[in-house]
């Protein structure tokens, strides 16, 4: 009983704050990231440039642009990866879930921002449960019941419960490509985040994997924030509530999915939707 | 004036991730372990100029090109050793050179993937075998060999030649640079075989597209893998110059200097193996010492040179 | 370029193909010479030590000369002791030294330490072993296995070192983008993703420093030195099982020759037996990876 009021409460907000139009300035607490002239540097190089972004709260948005236009580089830039990056540099400003991100450290935004890569990348040395439970054990002792619970609830929200329930124990390197795709969310759900970033996750997969990823990011939109980096434009249409066009390593355009699709504001991102380059 | 500063200050405000504490000690803490391998290097360096002082002040540079050796007599001098020491470890590279290529050429160019992973794991083998093994097998298996098979054959067919005449015991140059051939190998085939590998194969298609045989083909590779296998050959040289133990068994300890490969000589290593322990006086140790600094600072050369020429062609092959 | 001009000096091609042939033959006999000695000291060393190999061998102290029987179990257990104690101070810190160069690559000491473990790989043993003797022994005033396990230890160092390097570069990087993306800060996401993931490859290289460790001899001959009998203590003159051969091998006693082959065998053995233990772990590697 009690759930279904909480369903009921949680489906009108998010349909209030996806639907806000774009020129009204959204209240503080439900951007999950906000950035202010955010800088990328490669020593001397700029790989992106004076971004400036709100994106919403539990909304999916997808970067799309083509390659080399600092898709990547963004999505990077929000939960420090690029500090594995020799000379990279990030500069401008940043917000988290509504605080400056100096306030936190690497570890901590890592832990509220999670991340999904283009390449499946299982722990090899773990079976399918370790792999799930990996962030919580590393980083802390919690109850056995506590990893069962969690390893149940993240492969569910992955799509892969039904798949693997019954060989938990077997290395994470037995699974299909899409498999462990599905393992590295599931993976990155056990954590707990409130923002995941992926970055074109089903790039190195089969159009049916592709399929069962995309089902489980629908599913996980009405819980967490997911930014997605893709060059497939058909899949931004398909699973994304707002759209952001990169191009040279600066945002053009930054608007709803549909409104992005049918009418651009931006020459630019027209002639890349049609297909004139690209 | 005031705007462009103000822009100026937006754009390198830099946002970094805090450092986490554990993660800093951590760094520095293997920071420091590899740090120690550096100090200890120096250290060993120190304590071997430290220690040989009273040589070194005594005999100056003459201590390397006076051949007397005299405990007794508190005379000291090296050339016998660095004689022993360079003879019969070129004596050694002449022989393992030619095999050592031969090999490498095999597993490279020509053995089916079965042999060459059977024959790669005995190579490893026979390079984990300790030298003490290689010098006992010396003492009673080669230098009768030697003594009874080689030096008569040799002898007979080469005697004009100075080297390969004289009393024939066994123990001697020749014996102990086979001994030091066998033991080096491993390590000069498993090298070249690596450089070889780095050559691309189109260079090889090139070569059979021209009419090239087999042969003509490896032989392109080989060329073009020159630097590498003499980066090979010189690691080889100065593996063989620091043995200590079976060269020791073999090589018969004379401290004397004769043009017959037959005739017993002494090395480097080996008068540091037996006179150490039973050092006579401060003087002696300390000529000991200083033989050590010597030896050091050869294999040092020999092996910084082979370093920077294996380094030069694989990386010039991944560059291609 | 280079072919066409070797094509032109290689004469008419019944005598290129002849010398092809010759050469393609050179090439497998020197591959058959290598393998000869090997084989050859191997079983020759087999067949000279087995008959002196029995309990007795192992358990028994040595006897003097004359008397049958006796064994060399004094040196057996004192070399792995000085073993133990140049892994117990070799392998933390070649490991470590191995973590810093493949983790911090990019730093200038991490290339220097690269540089400087390759000269200490090519430092003639013996050399070590003055070292130690300089250091410990001229200190503490006698030989010892802490000198022997020190020099050891010494030893050890590069080849940990640069097979924990070489390892930990074959991880991939998106395994630790994984593990940081996770919120796992770095120092655990080295020790226990990364060093797992490389664990085999490490191991293997610790095994093959500690199997030439118990080989080597010269730079125990004036820091454990030797003993006819069990060591009082760690710091006091130890027998080893290679320096036990070298007296062995060079006395003029058949028994005692004897023996020496014995104790031969039993380090070509563990050679042998590492080595393969080495091979096998490195193939499963090599299949999980692919």
């Amino acid at each position: 009983m009690n759930e279904d009021i909480t369903e009921i409460i949680k489906e009108p907000l998010n349909i209030d704050t996806v639907a806000a139009p774009h020129h009204v300035k959204p209240e503080k607490s439900v951007i999950a990231v906000g950035t202010k002239n955010l800088t990328v540097w490669f020593n001397e190089r700029k790989g992106i440039e004076d971004i400036n972004i709100d994106i919403k709260k539990d909304t999916v948005t997808a970067i799309i642009g083509p390659s080399g236009c600092g898709k990547s580089t963004f999505l990077r830039a929000l939960n420090f990866m690029h500090d594995l990056t020799p000379g990279a540099r990030v500069t401008g400003e940043l917000n988290i879930l509504g605080r400056n991100i100096n306030d936190y450290n690497g570890v901590e935004i890592r832990k509220k921002v999670g991340m999904v890569f283009q390449k499946p990348n299982p722990f090899p040395t773990m079976s399918i449960y370790d792999n799930v439970i990996s962030g919580l054990k590393l980083n802390g002792r919690y109850k056995k019941d506590f990893y069962d619970e969690t390893v149940e609830s993240s492969l569910v929200q992955a799509g892969l419960w039904s798949e693997v329930k019954d060989r938990l124990k077997v290395s994470a390197y037995n699974l299909s490509g899409g498999q462990q795709q599905r393992l590295c969310i599931a993976r990155t759900l056990a954590v707990k985040p409130e923002i995941i970033l992926m970055d074109e996750p089903t790039s190195a997969l089969d159009p049916i994997s592709t399929g069962s990823i995309e089902n489980a990011i629908h599913d996980l939109k009405k819980k967490f924030t997911i930014i997605i980096v893709t060059h497939n434009m058909q899949q931004a249409a398909r699973v994304s509530d707002h759209t952001a066009y990169f191009y040279l390593g600066k945002l053009i355009e930054h608007s709803k999915t549909s409104t992005v699709f049918t009418k651009p504001k931006e020459k630019l991102t027209e002639e890349y939707i049609t297909g004139k380059f690209g | 004036m005031y705007l462009f500063r103000k822009k100026e200050n937006i754009e390198l405000k830099e946002i970094k991730s805090k450092t986490h504490i554990t993660d800093l000690l951590f760094e520095k803490t293997t920071l420091l372990f590899a740090l120690l391998i550096i100090f200890l290097v120096f250290w060993i360096i120190y304590e071997m100029y430290k220690d040989s002082e009273a040589s070194r002040q005594m005999f100056g540079w003459g201590f390397i090109t006076s051949p007397e050796w005299e405990p007794v007599k508190e005379k000291f001098g090296a050339l016998t050793f660095v004689y022993g020491t360079v003879v019969s470890s070129l004596i050694a590279l002449a022989i393992a050179l030619p095999v050592s290529l031969g090999i490498a050429v095999f597993l490279s160019e020509l053995a089916p993937q079965i042999i060459k992973t059977t024959l790669s794991f005995l190579i490893e083998i026979l390079a984990a075998i300790p030298s003490i093994v290689f010098g006992f097998w010396g003492i009673f298996v080669l230098a009768p060999f030697m003594r009874n098979v080689v030096q008569p054959f040799l002898e007979s067919a080469l005697g004009f030649i100075p080297f390969f005449s004289g009393t024939k015991i066994g123990f001697g140059l020749l014996t102990s640079g086979i001994v030091l051939a066998i033991m080096i190998i491993p390590i000069i085939s498993s090298i070249s075989r690596d450089v070889l590998k780095t050559i691309p194969q189109a260079q090889r298609e090139a070569a059979y597209a021209l009419g090239a045989t087999r042969w003509e083909a490896i032989k392109m590779a080989l060329l073009n893998a020159k630097s590498g296998i003499l980066g090979a050959t010189v690691l080889g040289l100065g593996r063989a110059v620091g043995e200590t133990m079976a060269v020791t068994m073999v090589i018969g300890n004379r401290a004397q200097i004769k043009l017959s490969w037959f005739e017993p000589a002494y090395s480097m290593a080996s008068v540091i193996a037996n006179e150490f322990a039973e050092a006579s006086g401060k003087l002696h140790l300390s000529a000991l010492i200083e033989v050590g600094l010597v030896l050091f600072a050869v294999t040092f050369v020999i092996n910084s040179m082979a370093r920077l020429l294996i380094y030069s062609t694989t990386k010039k092959m991944t560059v291609k | 370029m280079e072919a066409a001009e070797l094509l032109g000096n290689s004469g008419n091609l019944k005598r290129r193909k002849v010398i092809n042939i010759i050469m393609l033959t050179l090439s497998v006999i020197s591959a058959l010479a290598a393998i000869i000695p090997l084989v050859y000291i191997f079983f020759y060393t087999a067949a000279a030590g087995i008959s002196s190999i029995n309990l007795d061998f192992f358990t028994e102290l040595p006897k003097p000369v004359g008397e049958p029987g006796g064994g060399i179990a004094n040196a057996i257990i004192g070399s792995i002791e000085i073993v133990g104690i140049g892994a117990a101070f070799g392998i933390p810190v070649g490991l470590l030294a191995g973590i810093y160069v493949a983790e911090y690559s990019k730093t200038m000491v991490a290339n220097l330490v690269k540089f400087v473990t390759d000269v200490l790989s090519g430092i003639p043993s013996i050399i070590v072993g003055i070292f130690a003797y300089g250091v410990i022994v001229l200190q503490s005033k006698n030989f010892s296995a802490f000198a022997g396990g020190f020099a050891l230890g010494i030893l050890m160092i590069p080849t940990v070192t640069r097979m924990t390097e070489e390892m930990l570069k074959l991880v991939p990087l998106s395994l630790r983008e994984a593990s940081l993306a996770l919120g796992i800060p770095r120092w655990k996401t080295t020790l226990r993703i990364v060093l797992r993931t490389a664990s085999g490859g490490i191991i293997t290289g610790i095994l093959l420093a500690i199997a030439r460790a118990a080989g080597e001899t010269a730079p125990l001959l004036f820091t454990s030195f030797g003993n006819s009998f069990w060591a009082e203590s760690l710091d006091s003159p130890t027998a080893s099982l290679p320096v036990q051969i070298f007296n062995y091998a060079i006395s003029p006693y058949e028994e005692w020759h004897n023996k020496a082959w014995a104790g031969a065998f039993v380090l070509i053995t563990l050679v042998f037996v590492i080595s393969l233990i080495v091979r096998i772990i490195t193939k499963n590697k090599f299949h999980q990876s692919v």
